[in-house]
This record gives C-alpha cells, sequence and structure tokens, in this order.
C-alpha cells in the first residue's frame, strides 16, 4: 500500500499540486490584467478606470466575474448546442495547458520538456479552434465573418512567427524553453535579434487577436464578432481565455527575447530579487506594451492585415533565418548540442 | 457536375449596431468581405417632425429644430430663426447676432468633436473619442449657463436669444478656447499622421466633386471634394462676414480629406469664437417688438400694455405675415434648410426641412460599392449622420 503511494499516489498529488500552484496565480493574473488594462488605458484617456468597488477598483475583477457567473447562458436556438458550448471551453483549456512547459524561474517548470518551444506553438496554433468552432457554432453571420478572419490571421501570423522562433533556435542550439532562457545568460536575444523580437512581438498582438489585429472582433465592424452570441460562463471563458493567451504570450516573449527570469545585465546585486518575480516583472512590461498599443492605435483591415503578414512579415524572417544562420555558420559560433 | 453559381450573402447591418450612429439599417450584400450592395433602410426614428411644427406656434416650434441634429442643436434653431424673422422682416440686435455665432460655432465644435471622435473610433482608434468628449462636456457645459439646458437650448429665438448671457461666461469660453487648438494637436498627433489612419482612410470612399454635385453633398462633404462652398462666405447671414476665418477644402474627397476639412474647421470655429467674444457688443439680446419678444418682468409689473403682451405671446404666440421662405445656415453637416410657407396666422402653414445628412446618406451605396466591410464603416463614419434630422 506505501509503495502504491511512493510510486503513484505521491507523484500524482504532487503534480495536481503543482497544476494548481500555476493555474491559481495565473487565473488571479488574468482578472486582474483586465483590471490593469482598465487602468492604463483610463490613465491614457484622462479618466480613472474602475474606482468603485474596493479600493481602487480593486474588487472590480472580482465582482465582473461573479457577475457573468450568476448571469443566464443563452444559447441560440439555430446553433449547434453542442459545439457551441465547446468552442469557449477548447479556447480557455487550451490557453491553461500551454503553462505547463513555462519556467518562471530555474528549474520551476511543471514540465520540463526537450521540445518546449514546439508544444507551445503547437498549442498556440490550437487556439484557432476555439474561435472557429464559436462562430460556425454561432449560426450567425457576424460570428461567422468574425471566425473566418481570425482563422485566416491566426494561420498567417503562425507562419513568420515559426521562422522568428527559428532564428532564436539556431543562436540556442536546443528547443528546450529553460535552455533558451540560460543562453541569454550574458546578453538577452532582444539586443542581437531586434528585428525578430519586434516583428515576434507584433504577430503576438495579432496572435491573440488584441489592436490593432482585433478584426475577429472589430466592434465597429463586426459588434463583438466570433463571441456575439455568447453569454454569461461561455463568454467569460473567451474572455479568460484571450486574456490568459495575452500573458502566455508575452511570457513566449519574455522567454524568447527579453531573458526569462535572468536578472538584466547578469549583475549580481539584480539576483537578490528571486527569478520569478523578475519573470512576472517582465511579462508585466509587455502587457503594458499590449495595452498601449490598444490606446494608441486604430484598428487595420483585413486585407491590409494579410498584406502585412504575407508581404512583409514572411520575407523578412525567411531572409533572417537565412542571414543569421549564415552568420553563425561564418563565424563559427553555431551551438552545436550533441547531448540530446 | 453542374455549374453551380456562387450566391452572396445578406448581411443586416443594424439598427442595434455599434457602428450605425443611431438607427441606421443597412441591408448589406456581401461577397465575402466586399460590399456588393448598401441599401439603407431610415425611418427608424421618425417622429412627424414637420408635421408636428404645423400644429404649434412658432415659438413652439424651436424645440423641435434642438432634436433634428442633436449633436449640434443650436445650428437648427439658427436656421428656423433666421427663417422667421425674414418672414416678419425684423432684424435682432447686434448683440444677439454676436451670441448666436458664438453658440453656433460651439455647435460647430460640438458636432465636428464627436464626428472625429466617433470616426476614429469606427477605424479602431478609441482615445480621441474620450479626449474628445472631455472637451464635448464642458462646451455643454457653456451651453447649460446660457440657456439652462445641455443639450436642447432652445435658445436662439425669433428677434434674438432667449435670455442674456450670465456674468464671466464669455471669459471662461474664452480661457477654454486657449485651451482647445492644443486638443486639437493632440488628436491630430494620434490620427493625422498615423499610418495605420492613413491606411484605412485614404482612398476610401472618394466621392468627386461631380460626383458631390450629382449627390447633393453640401459642408464638409462637398468641401473634401474640392469645391469651396460655405453659405457663412457665400451668403452670409447674422454678421458672419465681419468675421475673419478660412473655409478648409480637401481634394480628392476621400475619408481622410472629409476628416482633415473637420479639423482644420474645427480651428477655424475657434478663432470665430475668439472673434466674437472680443467684438461682443453691448445691448439688448432680442428685438424690442414685443408683439414677438417677450417683454421684461419688471415691465409687466408696471405696465398693462407688457401684461397683455406677454399672455398673447405665450397663448396665441406671434402672427407672421403670409409668405415663403427657404432660409439656409452652414449647420455643422452641411446646408441646413428651412423652407417655412406661412398663412398669415400663428402657425406655419408648412415646414420642410432640409436635413444634409439625408443627402449625404444616400451615398452610402455609391461610396461603399466594391469596399471591403470595413471600409463602409469608415465611409458611414466620415459623412457624419445623424439619425436625429434623416428621420425628423
Amino acid at each position: 500500500m506505501a509503495e502504491i503511494w511512493t510510486n503513484y499516489g505521491w507523484p500524482l498529488t504532487w503534480i495536481i499540486l503543482k497544476i494548481f500552484m500555476i493555474i491559481v496565480p495565473l487565473m488571479i493574473s488574468v482578472a486582474y490584467l483586465t483590471l490593469f488594462e482598465r487602468k492604463v488605458i483610463g490613465a491614457m484617456h484622462l479618466r480613472k478606470g474602475p474606482n468603485v468597488v474596493g479600493p481602487f477598483g480593486l474588487l472590480q475583477p472580482i465582482a465582473d466575474g461573479l457577475k457573468l457567473f450568476f448571469k443566464e447562458t443563452v444559447i441560440p436556438t439555430g446553433s449547434n448546442t453542442i459545439v457551441f458550448v465547446l468552442a469557449p471551453i477548447v479556447t480557455f483549456v487550451l490557453a491553461l495547458l500551454a503553462w505547463s512547459v513555462i519556467p518562471v524561474g530555474a528549474g520551476l517548470v511543471l514540465a520540463d520538456i526537450n521540445v518546449g518551444i514546439l508544444f507551445l506553438f503547437a498549442i498556440s496554433s490550437l487556439g484557432v479552434y476555439g474561435v472557429l468552432m464559436a462562430g460556425w457554432a454561432s449560426n450567425s453571420r457576424y460570428a461567422f465573418l468574425g471566425a473566418l478572419r481570425s482563422a485566416a490571421q491566426m494561420v498567417s501570423y503562425e507562419v513568420s512567427m515559426g521562422f522568428v522562433i527559428v532564428t532564436v533556435l539556431m543562436c540556442v542550439g536546443s528547443l528546450n524553453l529553460s535552455d533558451i532562457v540560460e543562453a541569454q545568460r550574458t546578453v538577452w536575444f532582444v539586443f542581437p535579434l531586434l528585428p525578430m523580437a519586434i516583428i515576434f512581438f507584433v504577430s503576438t498582438l495579432a496572435e491573440t487577436n488584441r489592436h490593432p489585429f482585433d478584426l475577429p472582433e472589430a466592434e465597429a465592424e463586426l459588434v463583438a464578432g466570433y463571441n456575439v452570441e455568447y453569454s454569461s460562463m461561455t463568454f467569460a471563458l473567451f474572455f479568460l481565455g484571450e486574456y490568459a493567451n495575452m500573458i502566455l504570450m508575452s511570457a513566449m516573449t519574455v522567454i524568447l527575447f527579453l531573458g526569462g527570469w535572468l536578472p538584466p545585465f547578469n549583475l549580481s546585486i539584480f539576483n537578490l530579487i528571486p527569478g520569478p518575480i523578475w519573470f512576472a516583472a517582465k511579462i508585466s512590461l509587455c502587457l503594458f506594451v499590449f495595452v498601449w498599443v490598444r490606446a494608441t492605435l486604430p484598428r487595420y483591415r483585413y486585407d491590409q492585415l494579410m498584406r502585412l503578414g504575407w508581404k512583409v512579415f514572411l520575407p523578412i524572417s525567411i531572409g533572417a533565418v537565412a542571414v543569421i544562420g549564415g552568420v553563425l555558420v561564418a563565424s563559427n559560433i553555431l551551438p552545436l548540442n550533441n547531448t540530446g | 457536375m453542374a455549374e453551380s453559381k456562387i450566391k452572396n450573402f445578406n448581411l443586416n447591418f443594424g439598427p442595434q449596431h455599434p457602428a450605425a450612429h443611431g438607427v441606421l439599417r443597412l441591408v448589406l450584400e456581401m461577397d465575402g468581405e466586399v460590399v456588393e450592395r448598401a441599401d439603407p433602410h431610415i425611418g427608424l426614428l421618425h417622429r412627424g417632425t414637420e408635421k408636428l411644427i404645423e400644429n404649434k406656434s412658432y415659438l413652439q416650434a424651436v424645440p423641435y429644430f434642438d432634436r433634428l441634429d442633436y449633436s449640434s442643436p443650436q445650428n437648427q434653431e439658427h436656421a428656423f430663426a433666421l427663417a422667421v424673422e425674414k418672414l416678419l422682416d425684423i432684424v435682432p440686435p447686434p448683440r444677439a447676432k454676436s451670441i448666436r455665432i458664438l453658440y453656433a460655432e460651439i455647435g460647430r465644435l460640438l458636432n465636428h468633436l464627436m464626428n472625429i471622435c466617433a470616426f476614429a473610433m469606427d477605424v479602431g482608434a478609441m482615445t480621441p473619442m474620450l479626449w474628445g468628449f472631455e472637451h464635448r462636456e464642458i462646451l455643454m457645459e457653456f451651453c447649460e449657463r446660457a440657456s439652462g439646458a445641455r443639450m436642447h437650448m432652445s435658445y436662439f429665438r425669433p428677434g434674438g436669444v432667449s435670455i442674456d448671457l450670465p456674468e464671466d461666461l464669455t471669459d471662461d469660453i474664452y480661457n477654454w478656447s486657449e485651451t482647445f487648438d492644443p486638443l486639437c494637436d493632440d488628436i491630430e498627433n494620434l490620427l493625422t499622421e498615423n499610418r495605420i489612419f492613413k491606411q484605412r482612410t485614404v482612398d476610401i470612399g472618394t466621392v468627386s466633386a461631380e460626383q458631390a454635385f450629382d449627390w447633393c453633398f453640401t459642408g464638409c462633404n462637398l468641401r473634401a471634394s474640392g469645391i469651396a462652398w460655405d453659405l457663412r462666405k457665400a451668403q452670409p447671414y447674422d454678421g458672419y462676414e465681419n468675421f475673419d476665418f478660412q473655409v478648409p477644402v480637401g481634394k480628392n474627397g476621400d475619408c481622410y480629406d472629409r476628416y482633415l476639412v473637420r479639423t482644420l474647421e474645427m480651428r477655424e470655429s475657434n478663432k470665430i469664437i475668439k472673434q466674437a467674444i472680443n467684438n461682443m457688443p453691448e445691448g439688448p439680446i432680442k428685438t424690442v417688438n414685443h408683439k414677438i419678444s417677450p417683454p421684461s418682468r419688471s415691465d409687466m409689473k408696471n405696465s398693462m400694455e407688457a401684461l397683455i403682451h406677454h399672455f398673447k405671446l405665450y397663448t396665441e404666440g406671434f402672427h407672421v405675415p403670409a409668405g415663403e421662405t427657404y432660409t439656409a445656415v452652414e449647420a455643422p453637416k452641411g446646408e441646413f434648410g428651412v423652407y417655412l410657407v406661412s398663412d398669415g396666422t400663428n402657425k406655419p402653414y408648412r415646414c420642410k426641412i432640409r436635413a444634409p445628412g439625408f443627402a449625404h446618406l444616400q451615398a452610402t451605396e455609391m461610396m461603399s460599392k466594391g469596399h471591403m466591410l470595413a471600409d463602409l464603416v469608415a465611409n458611414v463614419g466620415s459623412i457624419d449622420i445623424v439619425f436625429g434630422e434623416i428621420d425628423r
């Protein structure tokens, strides 16, 4: 009996505990990201943002959550009920799933797999299914158009994102996310690979359907796009999924280009602050840019968005793969990982 | 396999749509993202204003004009007041004229701020809206201090304005007008040279000068197409000829030009406001003919005649000599005209309202055909329509 506990019971419990240790802070971050966004955007709009519920509006996310929870879930008559309900679940689950491979500090990761970056890439690509299913199942033309736009957009930007990731991988020589971070101990990749970092960040904006690429839910055109028919918890799951994805994409940017949990410039004084805090601080910086962009820029049109993805980003990133690869080989600093 | 024809699908755009600017209903025939046909349906806000006016005395008709284009109510009142004055053959005192011009230009700012910001919102930029409405709020407070009502002032009456401006108001307006150009700069900073904004608006919904004439365009939309036609210059009313201001004219007639013309016009309006305040004459604010404008309170206490005037004015109203007039003002949206027929009684026989938005809305189909859905939204935003005046 004791053997079963040590062999199976305890590891399982430990994993579940670890999962909770990731998901609970994540959900709290998502909740407070909404407040953060509203506060930051409010400051940019010369207004206060939420300030009524709790001190400085700190209880606003909880109030919003409760409100959505107690509302009625409306399922349109013409919709495909199963897919309609499944779609937000898919979006939400995928947004959480990716966090299993994200290292928040040295060794602090649920699953330290060797193909971490591929796993992340695969999960974020699957995100489009939630949107597609929602748009199709809603049986509404606005939702349908939103879903079509979303599918096209996410697929287009994933291609250039993939090539950008390849340039980083060539500099690291590993697909393991912890290794990618460790490789940036001397210099963060954002400095040598600045253009790639910019392309990557802009692509993450498109990937998460955020301004200026928020065409799938363009308010002025499609009302709310793919989630127009959703209400209550089904809507809340989309909402949580979108914001969790924002944090995830920021985390990816931080891991690939901003040195993950490493302190800046490898200064020993900064080592006093633990890695996860650096990680969170850098993610917050990225999220601030997300919000900043939203407050500043108008929205692209569908064809302009496609043009940017296919005719600008894709050639540049493919070119960069060749150039960076060439430079690495020519100067004989191509990292070769023979252990794996 | 038999060749099958791909059918376009219909999209019902509005009336409950965030970009419908009120209750616009467009039935769109879409080929994917491309708009093949845009069919505007109107009438959801029809209140029978023109007919109602026929059953009200001339003074009672004034508030109906506020409720036409509710983003700049003053300018509509202005047209009606001028029309009635023309039939009565009276001229308001100079101070009344100046106050009217001051508030007509405030109305223009109210309208253009709303339109530019809403247009920015339509193409996805949300911040100008909040910045602009901050100042719109201040302007509405000025309206409230003059007339008691933030929006529907019913302040411009035949014969002048209803009451004099309170003390300090002109100083406050002047101080505010000093802060207005920086606001324009801020909004333009976000939009004018913004690449995405330009991509979304340049060469979208182009209207040539020829087409602008054909579709009966007036106001900013006409000027954006390159025709320098402004009623304030072409047939000045209430002393616009004494003011120094420019008429901005566009070149291409696309959404971007319409936006630029409006931003420039706001700065010109601001100039007019400053001039009106600096040269504000003293004196009465409404005609002293008490058959038309009410006597003062103190007169009523002492003079039998004044009391009778007051009583007659607020029961029967004033009689307008038989005749007809078409009087138009340069409202912010374009030429706002009132065709007034009087049969000599205290009520208009007919009051036909020429709303500029009605003419502009017709062009939606022409402007949007072959464009994408997002461009249609930009077009609708840029022609500046408000359903209060279209449906009347």
